[in-house]
């Protein structure tokens, strides 16, 4: 067993640093306090090859596997959680379902598009009544002549406005079938389709959180993704990769906590030491530093077993609840070690302890990893 | 155009310093190695001339074979391929002799280096190979353009700037605001590996001075403060402890 980074994979990780250390770092809080969301940025994150990490070269993509991708997610969420959870779900979610389940004409027409970040995609499956109840939803996508005419809104969708196109699900057959789900592409400027009202979140302030509103939206057949009636499958799919790239936001959040927190022990001085040297401290920190190695390492066997194309939803599961808690746990205890100048943005941990809480609750809660993962070992 | 750029490879700028053989060598042991950061800063210049007017980037180092990661590094930001000169690297002569010896080998006639390495910031190199290839030099340069064969560079003066132009071949070295370093790319990391790095054998070639011992300086030590009422306190201090006048 191997566990150490090929030259390749450290130099990706390092170009993945310095480029969230040189242009995301001066602007982070900035972009917090504002609700910012920098557009440019990605057309840059692109040129860096950061936006199609697994698309293949042949559609302009960087050609990469999953320890890569997870690897420049925890690089840019240690600096920047909003546009970490942006590039996960740029990647995972929209780029992620064109580039599995296209047809090979919708994937030229696209990926290349989104790899470069010359567009920006959503992905729209939950709606304001239906989260992890996906089977109930309510867009309903309706047969004609030619297409099909959709209608619904799906709520809490990373880059609901800005995005340049969507895949979204809409139901297209019996409610509570799980065959009667599609996915659609969907682009902006396609009539009757607009974003909703933005988010003003708690954390994760940068990455733009919106609804989309389909009233009566003609979508024609060759924008109908894969074959009618998979969506849902599908769905359940790109969730399941989904969760590596949630997990590895996760783990580069609390990275950054906890690096922020090491440092800050070791100058910090009360009683005339470094407070690193008392042992409530450097407990919180051996603390932090096990269960930050723990989630790198089920995130790395996701990352494996999806490479090479082995069952890994319980495995992702496991990654993507075990490091969201440790986020949380990490940044709280940043936050605590910092004392006072935690609480204040004058500081980076209160970010973190902010953005963190994002981690378990998006792409599926912790209840809800908890309740994939008590199947699969239940089986 | 055919650009030669010189890299050296140094410490990360974080690296914390230490020395071993009672103060005669560096200790390498768990040190990061970087591309010079001025290095860096020409190699970027270089492939921004040969992308806009044509032409190859060449990237060459005097190192051994730990030093083929940070070459690969040099190739991921776009050099078309590499060349090491196996040694390890001596004084500034030693390196210079082995560079302008590729140069001539090559054909090139654009030479770019940093305007210094940063751990033993020599500043030497760019100057001997421009002599031993009977070349010009611009220095210190923070602005470079090419239009064909005739190079315009700016630089600092005391109390201003000089532009100057200058035809090929010449030698030019980099300082800090000539561009903005170019971090690689994937595509670019991936591509790395298959470009070529050819290994060519040290000429037997004179080093000219060799380290008598290093130093560090000595440890900050801490604050005095002292409350300004107790001015005659300073004054003694000043006076009979350090010895000041």
């Amino acid at each position: 067993m191997n566990f150490s980074q090929s030259e390749t994979q450290q130099m990706i990780r390092q170009a993945a640093r310095d480029f969230a250390e040189k242009y995301i770092k001066p602007h982070v809080m900035e972009w917090d306090e504002t609700q910012h969301f920098p557009r440019d940025l990605f057309t840059k994150m692109g040129e860096q090859g950061f936006m199609g990490v697994l698309v293949p070269e042949e559609y302009g993509g960087s050609g990469l596997g999953y320890f890569e991708y997870s690897a420049v997610v925890d690089e840019i969420a240690q600096v920047c959680g909003s546009i970490g959870l942006s590039t996960a779900a740029h990647n995972s979610l929209c780029t992620g379902h064109i580039l599995y389940f296209a047809n090979e004409e919708q994937k030229k027409k696209y990926l290349p598009k989104l790899a470069s970040a010359e567009w920006i995609g959503a992905w729209g499956l939950t709606e304001p009544n239906t989260g992890s109840d996906a089977l109930r939803m309510k867009t309903i996508g309706k047969k004609v002549d030619g297409g099909w005419i959709l209608n619904g809104a799906k709520n809490w969708i990373t880059h609901g406005i800005s995005s340049d196109v969507a895949v979204v699900l809409a139901r297209t057959g019996e409610l509570l079938d799980s065959k009667g789900i599609t996915a659609f592409i969907v682009e902006r400027g396609t009539e009757g389709f607009k974003g909703g009202k933005k988010e003003n979140k708690l954390g994760m302030r940068a990455s733009e959180t919106a609804e989309m509103i389909f009233e009566d939206c003609f979508i024609s057949d060759d924008n109908v993704l894969g074959e009618v009636g998979q969506g849902f499958i599908q769905a359940m799919k790109i969730l399941d990769g989904g969760r590596i790239s949630i997990a590895a936001l996760s783990l580069g959040i609390a990275k950054g906590a906890y690096k922020a927190a090491l440092q800050y022990s070791k100058e910090r001085e009360q009683f005339g030491k470094p407070i690193s040297s008392f042992q409530a401290i450097s407990f919180k920190l051996a603390d932090m530093a096990t269960e930050i190695e723990a989630s790198q390492l089920l995130i790395d066997q996701s990352c494996y077993l999806k490479n090479e194309g082995l069952p890994m939803t319980k495995e992702s599961a496991m990654a993507k609840y075990y490091a969201s808690e440790v986020a949380v746990r990490a940044s709280t205890e940043a936050v605590q070690i910092f004392g006072g100048y935690g609480y204040t943005k004058d500081f980076p941990v209160e970010k973190f302890y902010r953005d963190s809480k994002l981690c378990t609750i998006g792409e599926g809660t912790s209840e809800i990893q908890k309740i994939v993962i008590s199947r699969h070992i239940l089986k | 155009m055919k650009i030669l750029v010189c890299i050296s490879v140094v410490p990360d700028t974080t690296t914390k310093i230490t020395f071993t053989d009672n103060d005669t060598q560096f200790n390498k042991t768990g040190v990061q190695f970087i591309i010079n950061p001025y290095d860096e800063l020409s190699l970027t210049r270089a492939l921004e001339i040969t992308e806009a007017n044509g032409g190859s980037v060449t990237v060459i180092t005097v190192g051994e074979a730990d030093t083929e990661p940070v070459i690969r590094k040099a190739l991921a930001m776009g050099a078309g391929d590499a060349i090491r000169i196996d040694a390890q690297p001596k004084d500034g002569m030693y390196v210079a002799a082995q560079i302008a010896e590729q140069a001539k080998i090559g054909g090139y006639d654009f030479i770019l280096t940093g305007r210094e390495s940063i751990d033993y910031n020599g500043g030497q190199v760019q100057g001997l190979i421009a002599e031993m290839l009977n070349w010009p030099l611009i220095n210190v340069v923070m602005k470079l353009d090419a239009e064909g064969n005739t190079i315009k560079a700016t630089r600092d003066i005391d109390g201003g700037r000089e532009s100057l132009s200058v035809d090929l071949p010449v030698v030019i070295s980099a300082q800090k605001d000539l561009c903005e370093p170019r971090i690689p790319n994937m595509r670019g990391i991936m591509m790395a590996r298959s470009k070529p790095l050819n290994v060519v054998v040290a000429s037997d070639k004179n080093d000219y001075t060799s380290i008598a011992s290093y130093e560090l300086p000595p440890a900050k030590s801490g604050v005095k403060m002292i409350d300004a009422e107790n001015a005659e306190e300073l004054i003694d201090i000043l006076h009979n402890t350090e010895k000041l006048f």
